[in-house]
Order: C-alpha cells, then structure tokens, then sequence
C-alpha cells in the first residue's frame, strides 16, 4: 500500500439472492480523509460497509488495509477490528444498563492478579478514553443509560477509538443528534483526523456533507458513480448524481391534458392542512390538494417526505394542527378513522409496513376492506374469491392461484397486491409512499400509468418517489421538503429535473 | 378452514400444519397398543362407556378447552397465559362456593352459580387482557401475576368457619348429586359429559372465529401488528379478546374439574395445566411465535397430551415418574417438529449425497 492509503476496496461484487447488490465497487480512503459515503436508498452504501466489517461476506473482490501485506477478509465485525476497523450504528448499540466504564472495556475489562475486574483502574482509563474524544465531566460509574443519545453516540465512537482503529466507519451517527451535538460530533471527528485516522461518514444530510468531510463517493444501484473531491462536486450535481438518470421506457407516458383542467379550474379541495405536525419527523405545515390532483412529495430520504404523508393519514398521530377532508374537520385517532373517511395509505417499507406474509394474495387483498366493513361482516367467500380474481387480472398479478402465499411473490407483485388491497377499499384519496421502489421497470410503468387512469377517473393521489423522472410524468405539482420542513411547491409546467433538483438540493441554486 | 371445501388446498394444509400433529398421536396410540394390547378395549359398565380411550377423551376435555383458549392467545399476542390453571382454581371455587355444601339444595341455583364461575373466568381474562393489550406488558410476566396471585384468591374464597373464625384454604364441598354431572355423566347418556362440553366450545370458538372476520384478524395482528394498524385494524382489542376468551375456556374448565372431583380444591384444581395447556398449542404445530393458527391443531395436541398420560398409567407407571417419563416423550416430538430439525436431515441427505459422488 503507498499514497497514504490507509483502505482500498477493489471491484466488490456481492449477490443478494435474486439482487445483484455490489457490482463492481471500488472504494479506497486516505489517511486523515472524511469521506461521504452517498446514495438514496437500496444504492449499496449499508452493504459495502457490511462488506468491510465481514457482516456479509463478498462475492469477488480484494480489500487492502495498510499495514498488512495481502488482501484481506473479515468473516465477522470481531475480526474486522482486530484489523482495525470499526463502526459505530446509526442506534447505539452498546448496553444501557451497564456503566459507561464497563460499556467502554465491556470484553476486555483490566483485571488484577486474582483475575477479578480491576474496577479502579477500569474506570480511570475510561476517564481518559473519554477525554480523548472531548468528553469531560462524564462519571463513568453511572450507567450508560443516563446519559443523553448523544453522550451514548460519543461513548460508542469514544469505544471504537480506543480499538487503535484506522479506519471509523459513521453509519448515520448524527440522525438522533440535535444541532450542538452534532457540533460536538464534527469536532470530535476532526481531531481524529489530526490522528490520522481515515473516516467513513454515511449520511443523508446534504449540509453536514459539506461542513466536514473532504471526499465523496457516491453508489446508485449497486453501481459506482464516482469519487469526488468536495470542492469539485456542487450540492446540486450530488443530488444528480444519486438520484442519476435511469433507463427505461416510460418516456412514452406524459401528464396529459387533464392536469390544466384539475390544477387551476376551481374543482373543490379535498384535503387541507393547517400547520399538521409530528414531534421529530415533520415540522409544522400547511397543504391544500384540489379533487383529482395528482400531487407529488419530494425531496431526499429523511427530508420529511414520507414523514408528512403519515401525518395526514394519521399512521403518525399528528400531534399539532388540523386537518379538513372534504370539507369538514378530521379527527382521526387511528388509521381506521382516516380510511373510514375514504383515505389509503400505501406505506413504504412494504416488508415491514404492508404484506402480511403468512397469508394467502386472497386475504391480504380483502383485509383492508374487511377492516373497513367491521369483524362481525365478514365478506362471503364468494365475495372475497371473486374481488381477488378481479383484481388480480385487473392488475396482471402474476400467481399461481389466490390461495398462494404472499411472501411467495416477487417484490413487484407484492406491491401490486397491495396496491390492490387499497383499490379494493375505493378511496377518494390515496397516498402512494414510494410504490415502485425495488420493482422491475415494466411493473413501474403498469403503476404509473395506473396513477395517471385512476387521477383521469376522479381520484386524489399523493405520490412519492425517490425517481424525479417518474414524478414529472405523473404529478400536477410537486411539494418540495428539506430537513423535515415543507419549503415550497413547484407546478408542473415546463419543470424539469434539474429544476427539481435544485429545489431539492436548496442552499446555493444553480 | 374454508378450504376444507377445496381438496387441494385441504392437502396442502395437510402437509404443512397438521400432518405431524396427526402423525404423532397415531404413533402414541400405536405404541400404546402394543405395549398394552387391551388399549382400545371399550365396555359398558354399569351403563357407560369404559376404557382407555373414553377416558383419553374424557380426561382431555378439559385441557382442549384450555388449548383452544391459548391457541388464540399465543396467534394474536405471540405470548402465553400461563394464568390458565389458577383462573380454573379461582373459578371453581367461586361455583362450590356459591353453591354451598347442602343435601337439600343449592344455596344459589345452578343456573347463576355457573353464570357466576364464567364470570369469573372473564373477569379474570380482561385482567390478563388490560395488562397484555392496553399496558403492553410482556404475556409472561402479565399473566404471572394471576399465576401466583389466583390461587390465594380461590383460597380466600374458599374460607370456612372453624371454630368460629373463617379459615381460608379449605376444600369446600358441594353435597348435590346432580353437580356431578359436568364432570361425570348425565342420566342416561353412556358418554361422558365434559367431552360434549369440550365439543361444543371447540364448536362454537371455530365459528365464532370463521362466520366472524376474527380468524383473519387475529392472524394479522400476530404475523404484522404494524400493517394490521395501517389496514385499519385495532389490535389492542384484538388482544385483549383473545385474553378475555381465554379466561372464559378456564371458567369452563375449572367448572369441568369441580364437578369432576366434587368439591372445589384450591391447591390442585388445574395445577400445571397451564404448562399442558401451553404445549397442546405447540404439539398442534402451532408457532409460539404468533401469527397463523389452527385450533384443529391444538385440539389433536391436547389429546396427544392426555393419550401420553393414560398410555403410562396402563403401562403401570406411578404417578410421580409420570412426569419424567412425559417429558423424554414430548421432548421427541417438539424436537421431530422443529424446523433445525428438518434443516439438520436436510443437510444430513446433502451431505451423503455429496459423500457418495465424491465416492465415485
């Protein structure tokens, strides 16, 4: 190794059954760099890392460290420590009830001749430790659990320090942070550069990229985009860059006449929010949606985007403001309320959040209605074998039979049953988190086209997606959020994608 | 449960949940056989059915009851109540209570002793519920509290006055005949009682599960509690349901065993039946883990339970190594239905195959 490398990962492929996961990377790390590791979701940046640590083990690929003179490989994050790397999780995942001093030298406890824990010494190395990384005043006795996150965060990173690490790995560490802390953080961070030690710093705040770190790499798709110095690389370009330029075959769909006609006639509103908010994920904000708008949320991952849309459907419960749905107040409490009132919600994390996957494609297509109509109606076989045989031709589900489970089902089909778990319900306003995330380009276009016929029929859609190309075809206009705030909206006439982008990105415009 | 009309998808329900359930009660009943040839020998003796497989079913009602009531506790909450055999204790000696001990007659009639004993057994559930459902207490700790709590409770029920001061803790008896009956046999009726009661509960939960949308519900709230709340589905009542029914199958139960033994005894009504109660469930390939259920299942593991202990008592075993020689024969088929199991003899047929083509 030369160049004051202290990392160099080559040409790392790694499969995911079915999902080419890495293809190709390379990803290499000077001594005394922080460097931004970037991509929207599903780009690979979790997986790279899980690479290096040996969470996952690679299918080809070399990866050097300095100081040791063969390619190496970690099985397990043990072993990748042992060669000095380590990590911090975006949760902190050292033991709340233990004290700081034992969270510090838990597994390796300095003992006395007779083998017991040498307590004294224990906790006067832990005040050192901590003071390396800035952290004074801090009675390492006490138990870890008493102290801030943020406290917890600099304990943990203060902990991967003190294995002589070369490379820190920062996997989302300032997303629990509030301001000052993630000051602290950067100085921290700093230092340890001065030390020499090289940074990974994941992150999907724009602005901290821009304060701290001196490299970029940024993986869309499993793919390398590219290594980048700070100073080359402007705010609105990185967000190009991530979000990047898919090929596909949707060119052929564009918002037809109708959007004029929903957007600026005076069809009534259907859905108005005055300052609506969610303590933590969204900030107070005010939206107005006409009947048969397509409207579209954007705005990078942890921007509030899927935040807002809870909030409205009540999956969050709002905790400030109101909320008008067709003309009266809502009070919702529960999600059944909202749907009651003729909302869906098609959440964004389908695994977690939609399929119920011990059940057949049949009941979880009818579960939603069947909530709706109450346990003691339950909707006659009859009824439920011919919505699921319906829908699932209506919606060219691919399966063997509607008896088969769900959690047999490849992730497009997925989503299209849940798509039409929803549809079944008939509501005047659907929300779409990200419906076409990990699903191949030809179901892409079958739900894109589907939002556009079912806008055309007269229903209210909020559309979000990571994929800017797919929202100018589909929405009417475009509510743009930046750090959990609402900050503009833009109409859909001659807006393009570097438009968006610049909305998105904020700070200095093009 | 639907698909029973449907031959092939009953097969591929056959295959998945109930085939082993099935497989090792008839493995039991074999074993039983050959060890004990007279095994299936069935006489009627002073007008009712006698022999080992009437007292299978017989002694077993009681804990199906139970099991159907923890199937939907353990699908919904992905936890267990192991309050079940103290809430039949409490129960039971609600009912001998409110009944007296008189030659003559009930001190309340029948009808309100026995209202008074399911009451009790609700009361008792929606407690468990309260806890589980609303203040997300973990099952196991929630319901302990009735585990050690009950008994006292059914204790201070069952207090007597002996010489002139109420003394908690005593076997209260009740002195009429026809209580004998839940637990013994109706006049004749060559079948014992509690199996129609456990028939008709079995019975009445499945169709309150199936003509109701609760079967679905409960299986969604135990497979994925957070789509089930965005479908709109309210899973704290959900539940606090199933722990409210439970309760009520141990109000039966407890009442079975009252009138089985014809007292009410504190101490020993449903003692450890929680823990039978709990295995019945998984016997009948039912996931502790929650989710997807069948009450067919838990149902054939209860009796596989019950066919266990009658097949040791007629092979002679005592009834304090009975439980020794219990556990090594549950131990096998828990372990025959684990899924590291089936990974293991997977793997094991893998490796020979690989073994053998290395051979040539």
């Amino acid at each position: 190794m030369n160049d004051g490398l202290v990392l160099s990962m080559k040409n790392i492929n790694m499969t995911f059954p079915g999902v080419k996961a890495l293809l190709d990377v390379d990803f290499s790390l000077q001594k005394g760099e922080i460097h931004a590791l970037m991509g929207e979701n599903g780009a690979g940046k979790s997986t790279l890392i899980k690479v290096l640590t040996g969470v996952h083990a690679m299918d080809s690929g070399s990866i050097r460290i300095e100081g040791i003179e063969h390619d190496v490989i970690n099985h397990s994050p043990e072993e990748a420590q042992k060669h000095g790397i380590s990590t911090v999780y975006q949760e902190v995942n050292l033991c709340p009830n233990i004290s700081v001093a034992e969270n510090i030298f838990i597994g390796r406890h300095p003992l006395t001749w007779f083998r017991a824990v040498n307590w004294k010494k224990m906790n006067s190395m832990a005040v050192k430790v901590l003071s390396a990384v800035g952290l004074e005043n801090i009675d390492v006795t006490k138990n870890l659990g008493e102290y801030s996150v943020a406290i917890q965060q600099m304990v943990a990173i203060s902990r991967a320090v003190d294995f002589n690490c070369k490379v820190l790995i920062l996997d989302e560490p300032t997303s629990s942070l509030d301001e000052n802390e993630v000051k602290k953080l950067f100085e921290v961070m700093k230092q340890l550069k001065e030390k020499g030690v090289g940074i990974v710093f994941v992150t999907h705040f724009l602005e901290q990229v821009y304060q701290v770190c001196d490299a970029i790499t940024v993986l869309r798709n499993g793919e390398l985009v590219g290594r980048f110095n700070i100073a080359e690389l402007p705010r609105v370009q990185l967000v190009a860059k991530m979000l990047g330029h898919d090929f596909d075959d949707l060119a052929s769909i564009r918002v037809p006449d109708y959007e004029k006609a929903a957007a600026e006639s005076d069809s009534p509103a259907i859905l108005r929010a005055v300052g609506l908010s969610h303590t933590g994920t969204i900030q107070p904000f005010d939206i107005d949606i006409k009947k048969g708008e397509v409207i579209g949320l954007t705005g990078l991952l942890g921007s509030g985007r899927s935040e807002l849309a809870r909030a409205i459907y009540c999956a969050d419960h709002p905790d400030k403001g109101e909320l008008f749905f067709k003309g009266s107040a809502l009070k919702a409490h529960e999600p059944i309320d909202s749907m009651k009132a003729g909302m869906a919600f098609l959440p964004e994390d389908r695994k977690e959040e939609s399929i119920i996957g011990d059940l057949s494609i049949r009941e979880n297509l009818i579960i939603a209605l069947q909530a709706k109509t109450g346990v003691f109606k339950l909707l006659p076989m009859a009824k439920q074998n011919e919505l699921a045989e319906k829908f699932i031709q209506a919606l060219r589900i691919k399966a063997p039979s509607h008896e088969t489970l769900i959690s047999q089902l490849s992730g497009g089909n997925q989503q299209k049953v849940i798509l039409g778990r929803w549809l079944i319900t008939n509501p005047e306003f659907l929300i779409l988190d990200e419906p076409t995330r990990g699903i191949d380009v030809g179901t892409k276009t079958e739900i894109q086209k589907l939002i556009l016929k079912l806008a055309g029929e007269g229903m209210t859609i909020m559309f979000i997606s990571s994929e800017i190309d797919e929202m100018l075809r589909t929405v009417n206009r475009l509510c743009v959020l930046r750090e959990g705030l609402k900050v503009g909206e833009l109409k859909n006439e001659n807006l393009d994608r570097p438009k968006v982008m610049a909305a998105i990105a904020g700070g200095d415009l093009l | 449960m639907n698909s029973l009309r449907k031959p092939f998808s009953f097969k591929g329900i056959l295959h998945q949940q109930l085939f082993l359930p099935i497989f090792a009660l008839f493995l039991m009943l074999i074993v039983n056989v050959i060890i004990t040839p007279s095994f299936f020998n069935v006489s009627i003796l002073n007008g009712v059915l006698y022999g080992h497989p009437i007292d299978i079913i017989n002694r077993a009602s009681e804990l199906i009851i139970l099991a159907v009531g923890m199937t939907l506790v353990v699908a919904a909450s992905r936890g267990t109540d192991i309050s079940v055999g103290a809430v039949m204790a409490v129960s039971a000696a609600l009912c001998v209570r409110l009944l007296g001990s008189n030659y003559d007659s009930y001190a309340t009639p029948m009808v309100w002793a026995i209202v008074a004993c399911l009451f009790a057994g609700l009361v008792c559930g929606s407690f468990n519920g309260f806890l589980v459902a609303k203040l997300k207490i973990q099952p196991m700790v929630a319901t302990l509290i009735l585990f050690t709590a009950g008994r006292g409770i059914a204790q201070l029920i069952s207090a007597r006055e002996i010489n002139g001061i109420m003394v908690p803790g005593q076997i209260l008896y009740v002195r009429m005949e026809s209580f004998k009956e839940f637990g013994g046999f109706l006049p004749n009726v060559v079948v014992p009682t509690p199996v129609f009661i456990a028939i008709g509960f079995v019975l009445l939960s499945w169709l309150v599960l199936n003509k109701t949308a609760l079967s679905m519900y409960v299986k969604t709230v135990g497979i994925n509690p957070k789509a089930g709340r965005l479908v709109g589905l309210n899973s704290t009542l959900i539940i606090f349901f199933t722990y409210a029914f439970c309760g009520v199958a141990s109000g039966v139960a407890g009442l079975i065993s009252a009138s089985r033994i014809y007292s009410s005894d504190a101490n020993n009504i449903g003692l450890y039946m929680e823990l039978d109660a709990i295995l019945a469930v998984a016997l009948g390939g039912n996931s502790l883990g929650g989710g997807k259920f069948s009450i067919a299942g838990s149902v054939i593991g209860a009796i596989t339970i019950q066919a266990l202990t009658t097949g040791l008592y007629a092979m002679g075993v005592s009834g304090d190594k009975l439980p020794v020689f219990k556990a090594v024969v549950v131990i096998l088929i828990v372990a025959i239905q684990s899924n590291e199991f089936k990974r293991w003899r997977a793997a094991y047929s893998l490796h020979r195959k690989a073994g053998k083509e290395a051979a040539k």
